[in-house]
């Protein structure tokens, strides 16, 4: 199957409230596709609805080909879960959680084998009670890999780790792909999406407002690449005329966009030519998360004007 | 339903209990705190030991003393001893507020030995009906005995004590089979509608729901544990009534379909009332007016026969009174077939509760 999950016009209404407003999208078999967006964005639901833990509205939804609602019971066999904020029984410890849920599932996984995965081996005989934020999110990890998932759901499994608990979380996301796991990640740190994801798609007020690679999201979103210089606002003067290229001054640096590739040496060479002093250049370039606060302010720029009365 | 998947669900459970010291505490300790405290006030007020004052005008006298040790040897006649004049003794015996009083005559241990006719004499009040019906079968056997004693006959008719009709229990022994119906009810209850109400909100239920374990293999294996518990509790308070109170209660395989019915209703019930709330404060609400009514109203710290007409009759809808009527019927009165109907209702009820918290109980939002 090429497809592992596909959304058609997914709309999850509470009340008069659309947390999702009508989305689309797919996710490829083996690949990462991350969930971008802020905080009530609409992820948890469109997460929980394809877990088949929330109906939906409206719209379809298939997972690995079955309803996630109807064929919850037969979906649940062939998905991992970590739901954002894990909980379980305060006196249970990882290893007996991990028998547990192979008694439950039938599949009878060696528990410290499972913990060194998830680097929780430390912990195997603690009490969920006494775990650590990011440790308790380990143990939701192992327990999620119990029944050898085809399709893993991950909803913010990194919010508030420290950072040696987020790389060891990361760590575990590549080895589930590099396994041939289709992963279905939710975040609303940019650099994560970036640095796992091979589909991005980035939610806001229960839309999707843009889909692509993070490079085809930066280059359908972002400004240009910018040839810049540490140099006075006279450089700009000098270059504007010159060059029928955007010229900007910030924070007593001068910007170039470039529009293509050969466009740098024509400003080099120009600059050169100024006879005015720079140091330092470099070349910059938009990166996700400079194109998805563009994008959200944007919207809610948008969403104020159009509230305002006319 | 799978029994692996039940087995794993049960050792989850009972861990999770055992590692509770709260818990463990409520299960093994606070039985035999019920039963001490709850012997202890009413055995003192003592509603079966009747007291004799009595007057002995044959001072000393060996027939006069073995009479009243044979008295005293009957459990329950309490006797204590007064050095009134004769003829003040009935103006006394009221003045003090004695219901029964017994005076031996001056004489009777010659009278005695000389084999003619001498009569003690025994003071009673009509209107504590229970006391000198008491009073009057002790010293009226005793008085027999004595007789045949003395004629050199032997009893040939003995009186075989049997628990029936209207022979006289002690509190304590019915206090054994309420109180062990009031854990059988309010350990599940109390704790079902916690687990019902924090689980969902705390998302484990969810979490479950992502499993192969079913609703229904969930709440069995909830119940087994309870129906566990249950047996561990009724052992201990039988014995702590019996090591503390000397209780007379019959143990038999009588008991076990209340045991195992008992938990089934209450886990269910308590399941039930915490999935319709939809906070755990309502949840915790709804499930105190489902118990307390039944707490006190089912038989578990005073006898439903005691109680007015409105209220026994109230009582005979609270299902624990079935469940605790059932338990006097088999450790106490060995009237089978009463406990057979009592323990079908329970039975009947049990199931119903057990399918409708199956159906209303959900794991997932909808
Ligand atoms: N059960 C619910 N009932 C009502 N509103 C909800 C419920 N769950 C979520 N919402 C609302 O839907 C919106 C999206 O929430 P959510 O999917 O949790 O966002 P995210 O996971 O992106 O932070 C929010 O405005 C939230 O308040
Ligand atoms: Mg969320």
């Amino acid at each position: 199957m090429a497809d592992a999950i596909e959304v058609e016009h997914l709309v999850k209404r509470y009340g008069d409230l659309a947390a999702v407003a009508g989305i689309d999208f797919k996710v490829r078999t083996g690949t990462v596709f991350s969930f971008l967006g802020p905080n009530g964005a609409g992820k948890t639901t469109t997460t929980e609805i394809l877990e088949g833990l929330r109906r939906r509205t409206e719209g379809t939804t298939r997972v690995l080909g079955l309803d996630p609602w109807d064929d919850a019971t037969a979906l649940h066999r062939r998905i991992g879960v970590i739901p954002q904020d894990f909980r379980f029984f305060d006196k249970i410890t990882p290893r007996e959680a991990i028998r547990y849920y192979g008694a439950l599932f039938h599949t009878n996984p060696d528990p410290d084998e499972l913990l060194e995965r998830v680097k929780l081996a430390d912990k195997a005989g603690a009490r969920f009670d006494t775990l650590s934020g990011g440790q308790k999110q380990k143990m939701g990890l192992a327990l999620a890999l119990t029944n050898d998932p085809e399709v893993c759901f991950l909803d913010e499994p990194t919010t508030g780790l420290d950072p040696t608990a987020r790389r060891a979380i990361w760590d575990v996301i590549r080895t589930l792909k590099s396994e041939g796991r289709t992963v279905f990640l939710t975040t609303h740190y940019l650099e994560e999406a970036e640095l796992l994801a091979d589909q991005v798609a980035i939610i806001h007020h229960g839309r999707i407002i843009a889909t692509g690679t993070p490079n085809e999201i930066i280059s359908a979103h972002g400004r240009p690449e910018r040839l810049r210089f540490q140099a006075s606002p006279a450089l700009a003067e000098y270059l504007r005329p010159k060059l029928a290229l955007p010229v900007t001054v910030a924070d007593g640096r001068v910007e170039v966009e470039l529009h293509d590739k050969a466009d740098a040496l024509r400003v080099l060479s120009a600059v050169d030519a100024s006879g005015i002093p720079w140091q330092n250049f470099s070349t910059t370039q938009d990166t996700l998360e400079d194109v998805f606060v563009r994008l959200v302010g944007q919207m809610d720029d948008g969403a104020l004007k159009s509230e305002t009365p006319a | 339903m799978r029994p692996a998947r039940i087995a794993a669900d049960f050792k989850i459970v009972v861990r999770s209990y055992l590692r509770n010291p709260v818990a463990l505490f409520f299960s093994l300790i606070f039985p035999i705190i019920l039963i001490a405290l709850f012997g202890l006030i009413f055995s003192a007020a003592g509603s079966t030991v009747v007291p004799i004052t009595v007057l002995n005008l044959d001072h000393n006298s060996e027939a006069s003393v073995q009479f009243l040790a044979d008295l005293n040897d009957t459990t329950y006649i309490r006797l204590s001893f007064v050095n009134w004049n004769a003829s003040d003794f009935a103006a006394n015996l009221g003045a003090n507020d004695d219901s029964v009083g017994l005076v031996i005559p001056q004489g009777f241990n010659s009278s005695y030995f000389a084999r003619d006719q001498v009569n003690v004499t025994l003071y009673t009040d009509p209107e504590d009906g229970a006391a000198s019906g008491a009073a009057q079968s002790a010293v009226g056997s005793v008085a027999t005995a004595f007789n045949l004693h003395a004629s050199n006959g032997t009893a040939i008719v003995g009186v075989a004590q049997q628990n029936v009709g209207s022979q006289v229990y002690s509190y304590i022994d019915y206090l054994i089979p309420g109180l062990i119906g009031f854990s059988i009810l309010t350990s599940p209850m109390f704790s079902m509608v916690d687990v019902a109400s924090s689980y969902r909100k705390e998302g484990i239920f969810r979490e479950l729901s992502l499993t192969p374990l079913t609703r229904a293999e969930w709440l069995t294996s909830h119940i087994l544990w309870y129906m566990s518990l249950t047996f561990v509790t009724a052992g201990i308070m039988i014995g702590a009534g019996v090591v503390l109170f000397g209780a007379h209660v019959n143990v038999t395989v009588g008991l076990i379909p209340f045991l195992v019915a008992g938990p089934l209703l209450f886990v269910s019930l308590g399941m039930l009332a915490g999935s319709v709330a939809k906070t755990p404060e309502s949840a915790a609400l709804i499930g105190n007016i489902i118990t307390f009514p039944m707490m006190f109203l089912s038989g578990t710290f005073f006898q439903v026969s005691m109680f007015p007409p409105a209220l026994q009759s109230f009582a005979h809808i609270l299902p624990l009174y079935y469940v605790i009527d059932g338990m006097n019927q088999v450790m106490l009165f060995s009237n089978t077939a009463r406990a057979l109907t009592d323990v079908l209702v329970v039975f009947v009820t049990a199931i119903i509760v057990f399918l409708l918290a199956i159906r209303f109980f959900q794991w997932r939002d909808e």
